[in-house]
């Protein structure tokens, strides 16, 4: 393998990895606030279809990426009010939603498989494209890919350096001093979930429209990429940086699984193409552990020296919610 | 009844009225006669014998599942793994019976290792992701979807590589094994009494357990309030990994029978999705086992009834999974709703 092909397909791995960096910002967002929207690997089905149909209906690729953030919205306001207005189980909920997105896609999408349709095109960025290697890493994308890019600064920048921002994060945090404050936190729960949601719900066309064009119903393989996006949102820390690696992180093993493929000839693609999901498990699991309770009490039982270099070592890699996370928010 | 339960009785036909309003409004969407298109799911389960034996050896399985997600559900945890879980137990009831199959044991003391060999298998899936849960902090929810998709794919690697068909590298499935390590069935119609009976007693077990037995008692204890739990010196985290190694023996025998008295040879989607399924039912009947069973029958009939659509009506066949999900949310929203209505009374 040589250099050129080496660079054409890391640009690939910031390409393919675009659906998922939607899912995982709007993701990031809505639990930032504190609602956990569990319906995203259905919201993704769901709205990959409805893409790939509007635009094959209308002619128009930009209607269906409209139709994706739509659907995602739609899901996430079931979410919002179920959960905020109604006070039942987030999880519940989410879960529910998310078969039942996926089986509406196979249903609603049964006509649609196999229907040749429209495809985002890259757009390279004049002069920009040029610059050696990272001309042709970064600036040779397609707009969708492009937006991935923005919308990690974007979400960082709203979350973290402006004041609806320190809202966003109080009404997670804390919603009743955030109350204190003059925040209407339901009001604010609802459209940062929404928002969220419909940032999520650009995944599906981002999928069936570009990285995997074309609907195959329950062949299309885009089930369990939301799965992944969830999990990739605990593992970023409800950071859009940390998050952004972590989608990176796991585009990137992915391509290294299909590349080292004709080197492994024992073991199938289809067990390759799994890898991710005990990786997860793996990442989870070092994110999480410090939290455990008998880590603390070994912890304790450390020499100092030792100890305080674990305790650093765990503390860069924990993870810790925002506080409200899945709480629901009473005024009175 | 009081006046109290007619009304939520009231709500929750309410609710099944407004998921058929939504499920036809889909099918309309779709293109699709609605009319036809239930007509056709409620033939494809009673039309003929073979038709409700078919719903009959569905409802086995997803009895255990259900079974296995209600003793979770008492212990507050969401076991998602529960698919991979019923994989696990296939997988382990697969191995048994191709180690067996040439050896001179009787069929009968076959079967009964294969079903313990499944019964294991589930459990040791169900402790991974209870590992996970106690003593790494991950939450079960997550754990156990990766190990679900772990469970396929080591399913498929087994199916590709050292179970392979002779001569044929294919996904769909191993050999098929030979009559004699079937379910034994009744007589003239492919129903395992066998299936049936495990499910029904695991139903009976379960309502018991959760009803009447202190362990139910402190079980739900640690569900509701774990520190509480805790400090009226119930062993939480034990209780807590018994919930998930017994749900994972439900589900590893709900593999089990699959293999031994549907598929007859393990494919990559021999869980037929029951695992999800049993979620679903476990919410729709709000966590009382009183319920189980009728509704696991109701459900599973939608599953077999489904199957002919894309022969009838060239219809996909998750229409099925459109009615039973969109039931399940609505009962659930209908319950918000009600609970918001009556709440400052």
């Amino acid at each position: 393998m040589n250099s050129s092909s080496i660079l054409l397909g890391l640009a690939g791995v910031l390409f393919g990895a675009a659906p998922i960096m939607f899912a995982v910002i709007g993701e990031t967002i809505t639990e930032r606030a504190g609602i956990i929207n569990l319906s995203l690997n259905g919201t993704i089905l769901l709205s990959a279809m409805a893409g790939f149909a509007a635009a094959v209906g209308t002619g128009s690729i930009f209607l269906g990426f409209v139709a994706g953030a739509v659907i995602g919205a739609l899901v996430a306001l079931v979410v919002a009010f179920s959960s905020i207005t109604l006070k039942q189980s987030q999880v519940a909920v989410g879960f529910v939603l998310t078969l039942l997105c996926r089986d509406l896609s196979y249903f609603l999408g049964h006509a649609y498989i196999g229907v040749g349709g429209p495809r985002l095109n890259a757009v390279p960025i004049p002069v920009l494209s040029r610059i050696p290697i990272l001309g042709t890493l970064v600036f040779n994308q397609d707009v969708m890919t492009y937006g991935s890019f923005v919308i990690i600064f974007l979400a960082w920048f709203w979350i973290f350096r402006t004041r609806p921002g320190l809202m966003l994060r109080g009404i997670g945090e804390r919603p009743a001093a955030a109350y204190v404050r003059g925040a209407n936190v339901n009001r604010l729960r609802y459209i940062y979930t929404i928002i969220g949601g419909a940032i999520a719900g650009l995944a599906g066309p981002a999928f069936s429209l570009s990285v995997k064009a074309g609907w195959a119903g329950s062949l299309s393989g885009l089930d369990g990429y939301g799965w992944i996006a969830l999990s990739i949102t605990i593992f970023g820390g409800w950071d859009p940086f940390r998050a952004a690696f972590g989608v990176y992180l796991f585009a990137f093993l992915q391509w290294l699984g299909l590349v080292l493929q004709p080197y492994l000839p024992n073991i199938p693609t289809q067990v390759l193409q799994v890898a991710p999901f005990p990786l997860m498990i793996l990442t989870l699991l070092l994110v999480n552990i410090s939290n455990a309770e008998w880590v603390q009490r070994v912890l304790a039982t450390l020499p100092e020296g030792t100890r305080r270099v674990v305790v650093k070592l765990l503390r860069a890699l924990r993870a810790s919610p925002p506080a409200s996370l899945g709480v629901p928010f009473e005024s009175e | 009844m009081k006046k109290n339960n007619w009304l939520t009785f009231g709500f929750q036909v309410g609710a099944i009225i407004l998921a058929l309003l939504f499920t036809t409004a889909v099918l309309l969407l779709a293109g699709a006669p609605p009319l036809q298109a239930y007509l056709s799911v409620i033939k494809g389960t009673v039309s003929s014998m073979d038709n409700v034996t078919n719903v009959l050896s569905a409802w086995a399985p997803l009895l255990l599942t259900t079974c296995g997600v209600l003793i979770t559900f008492a212990a507050g945890l969401w076991n998602i793994g529960i698919e991979g879980q019923i994989m696990a137990g296939a997988i382990f009831t697969t191995g048994a019976l191709r180690l067996l199959q040439n050896s001179s044991l009787s069929t009968g003391w076959i079967l009964v290792i294969g079903f313990l060999a499944g019964l294991v298998g589930g459990a040791i899936w169900a402790a991974l992701a209870g590992v996970l849960k106690i003593f790494g902090g991950v939450n079960e929810i997550f754990g156990g979807l990766g190990l679900n998709f772990v469970a396929t794919a080591f399913a498929l690697y087994l199916i590709i590589g050292p179970w392979a068909r002779p001569g044929i590298a294919s996904t769909s499935g191993t050999l098929m094994f030979p009559q004699k390590l079937w379910l034994p069935t009744l007589p003239k119609v492919a129903l395992s009494p066998w299936a049936l009976g495990v499910g029904l007693i695991v139903v009976i077990l379960v309502y018991f357990l959760l009803r009447g037995t202190h362990f139910g008692l402190r079980l739900k204890a640690v569900g509701k309030n774990a520190k509480a739990a805790f400090l009226m010196g119930v062993p939480t985290w034990q209780y807590s990994m018994f919930a998930f190694l017994l749900c994972g023996s439900f589900a590893g025998l709900a593999g089990a029978i699959q293999v031994t008295s549907v598929y007859h040879r393990l494919t990559p989607a021999i869980s037929s999705g029951y695992g999800f399924l049993g979620l679903l039912v476990a919410m729709l009947i709000n966590y009382q086992a009183l319920w189980a069973a009728p509704v696991a029958l109701f459900f599973a009939a939608l599953n077999i009834g489904g199957i002919q659509l894309p022969i009838v009506l060239k219809l996909d066949s998750s229409l099925s999974g459109v009615l039973q999900e969109t039931m399940v949310l609505f009962v659930l929203l209908v319950e918000g709703a009600r609970q918001q209505l009556f709440r400052k009374r």
